[in-house]
């Protein structure tokens, strides 16, 4: 902490980089695994479908609570996911129109209740707005608490079954072969990205939060090909991008939080393509020569 | 004519203009480009006005039009440079559309373009914005440019209607026989890019987006002829505009996001119902066949 009040932030703000630190590289490292299992945008649905979960609990119960509503954004989350599966499993519709169609509407509906709980209960005042596209100045010690324990602990998950996630992700067959609880462990990968999803969308908002979770590790895929190093390096990204874009944005009036974390880890993404030392162009212009 | 029929004029243009367009892309599984597509014409719209000062058709048109292509670009070389094609989507689109939201933010409170108005669009505002010539008013410009786009998809489909048909279907033999495939597919980009791009400034990014990729789906699942997937994606997506108007009003919400949530209970009502491909109608099919045996 001493570092930030060293740069002159109060002890509010602190707070809210430090969570903006963690949640980045537990989005980060998590990624990873995402990544691997090609569902990079089925998390982009599953973030979009937080929305209407959000609202339907202000609905329910009228109060603003940051514990039911990340209840309703994990419950529409899940939901949404699964609504995938069944298109997917159940029609001849494909994977990425299934996607589509589970993104737009069910963040449609949660426009739709958006506008209801505006002109049914005076909305504006429940702060529900910040939801899409979040907002790390609007953040109080409470909420800051609820990211930053979530993020340790799920990066704590993920370096404790690290192994295990990693035969499950690389070789399914193989991990089911020496006795790993191979559903098991996948449930717990499935529900550590719904669990960064949501505790992440009050910071950087329903719409971008995947991009945390796609962006910093695919800039780390160009600086190596081992599952570790390329989940410690993503965390790592992920944590420079989270707090560099909260820096931006609490300094610097009107700047949205989750944009401004986002265009940092494109950022990052851009350097990575070009001078990324296993897959980068110019490396790989200097090798052709 | 009035105020909520040009209203329910330019939802129901939205959804044929898109419905057509989006089912193209759909049977050539590139639906997530119709998404990133429809998020990054932001951007184009953003970054126009910064070049132009104003908020005028044209500009923001070829603006919107340049940032689709680049996206559907970008997206290729990722792709081709060997990044897996969700990522370089998921990529692609979240930049571009984070970069429009922060540059919007830049603008201030003298225009009419926020945030709210990318993800949401003005429709309620569509009427008072009419084309003037001379004095006089012929119509909201919404409806003009959608009518303008829409007509010419119809042309485009109808002239190559062949091509697009086999090349959908058969890239492999369209190749054979000589069909310009990769023609083929800038021609559908640049047909989605314009229809997203006269839709977005009045429907906003979502209705865009569910307009493109769900009406097509429903009709996926009603027919397998191609003419009449083209149809009955259309009509779905008219149907969606009159019934999501009609909620709008009577709850008091959101007109985009209610039609986005009308694209959805016809694609239910679809993915359950379809004598053909519906859920319920096969699992019934498949009890009557084992009651008869």
């Amino acid at each position: 902490m001493d570092f930030f009040s060293v740069l002159g932030f109060d002890a509010n703000t602190e707070w809210v980089l430090t969570g903006s630190l963690l949640l980045g590289f537990a989005s980060g490292t998590i990624g990873s695994f995402v990544l691997l299992r090609k569902q990079s945008l089925i998390s982009d649905a599953m973030a979009h479908a937080t929305l209407p979960g959000v609202c339907i609990m202000y609905i329910l119960f009228q109060v603003k609570s940051i514990p039911l509503f990340l209840i309703g954004a994990a419950l529409t989350g899940l939901l949404a996911t699964q609504a995938i599966q069944l298109i997917i499993h159940r029609s001849r519709i494909k994977t990425d129109a299934a996607i589509g169609i589970v993104i737009s509407v069910f963040f449609g509906f949660g426009i739709v209740l958006l506008t209801y709980i505006q002109q049914h209960f005076g909305g504006s005042k429940a702060g529900l707005d910040t939801f899409i596209f979040g907002q790390a100045a609007s953040l109080v010690k409470s909420d800051v608490q609820v990211i930053t324990i979530g993020s340790l602990i799920l990066t704590m998950i993920a370096a404790l079954f690290f192994k295990e996630f990693k035969t499950v992700v690389f070789d399914p067959a193989f991990a089911k072969g020496i006795g790993l609880p191979v559903r098991l462990l996948d449930s717990l990968l499935f529900s550590m990205v719904l669990l960064v999803v949501v505790i992440g969308i009050q910071m950087v908002g329903v719409v971008l939060i995947a991009a945390l979770l796609i962006t910093p590790p695919l800039a780390a895929r160009f600086w190596t090909e081992q599952l570790g190093v390329m989940a410690f390096l993503g965390g790592s990204f992920g944590a420079v991008s989270g707090i560099s874009g909260a820096i931006l944005s609490t300094t610097i009036d009107h700047l949205p939080t989750g944009p401004m974390m986002v265009l940092s880890a494109s950022f990052i993404f851009f350097l990575s393509f070009l001078f990324g030392s296993k897959k980068g162009m110019l490396p790989r212009m200097v090798k052709l020569l | 004519m009035n105020y909520t029929l040009w209203i329910i004029l330019t939802g129901c243009l939205v959804g044929v203009t898109c419905g057509m367009s989006g089912v193209l892309l759909m049977l050539k599984k590139m639906s997530m480009i119709a998404d990133a597509i429809s998020h990054t014409v932001l951007l184009g719209i953003v970054g126009a006005f910064f070049v132009s000062q104003s908020l005028n058709g044209l500009p923001m048109l070829i603006g919107a039009a340049v940032v689709g292509l680049a996206t559907a670009f970008f997206v290729e070389s990722l792709h081709r440079s060997g990044i897996q094609s969700d990522a370089a989507i998921g990529v692609v689109f979240t930049s571009l559309f984070a970069l429009g939201v922060v540059l919007i933010s830049f603008i201030g409170d003298q225009v009419h373009l926020d945030t709210k108005h990318a993800l949401m669009g003005e429709i309620a505002f569509v009427p008072w914005d009419t084309l003037q010539i001379k004095g006089e008013s012929y119509g909201p410009v919404a409806v003009w440019m959608l009518g303008t786009v829409l007509v010419l998809n119809l042309i485009l489909i109808a002239v190559f209607y062949k091509e697009i048909k086999i090349s959908t279907f058969d890239p492999q033999y369209a190749k054979l026989i000589g069909v310009p495939v990769a023609f083929v597919h800038y021609l559908l980009m640049g047909m989605v890019s314009l229809s997203t791009v006269a839709s977005f400034d009045s429907v906003g990014a979502i209705l865009v987006v569910a307009m493109l990729i769900v009406p097509g789906a429903t009709a996926y699942l009603l027919t397998d002829r191609f003419i009449t997937l083209l149809l009955i994606s259309g009509v779905v997506g008219i149907l969606s505009a009159m019934i999501g108007y009609g909620a709008a009003v009577y709850w008091n919400v959101s007109i985009a996001g209610a039609m986005a949530s009308a694209t959805g209970l016809l694609f239910l009502a679809a993915f359950l119902f379809s004598p053909k491909h519906g859920w319920l109608m096969k699992k019934a099919k498949q009890r009557r066949l084992a009651a008869n045996s």
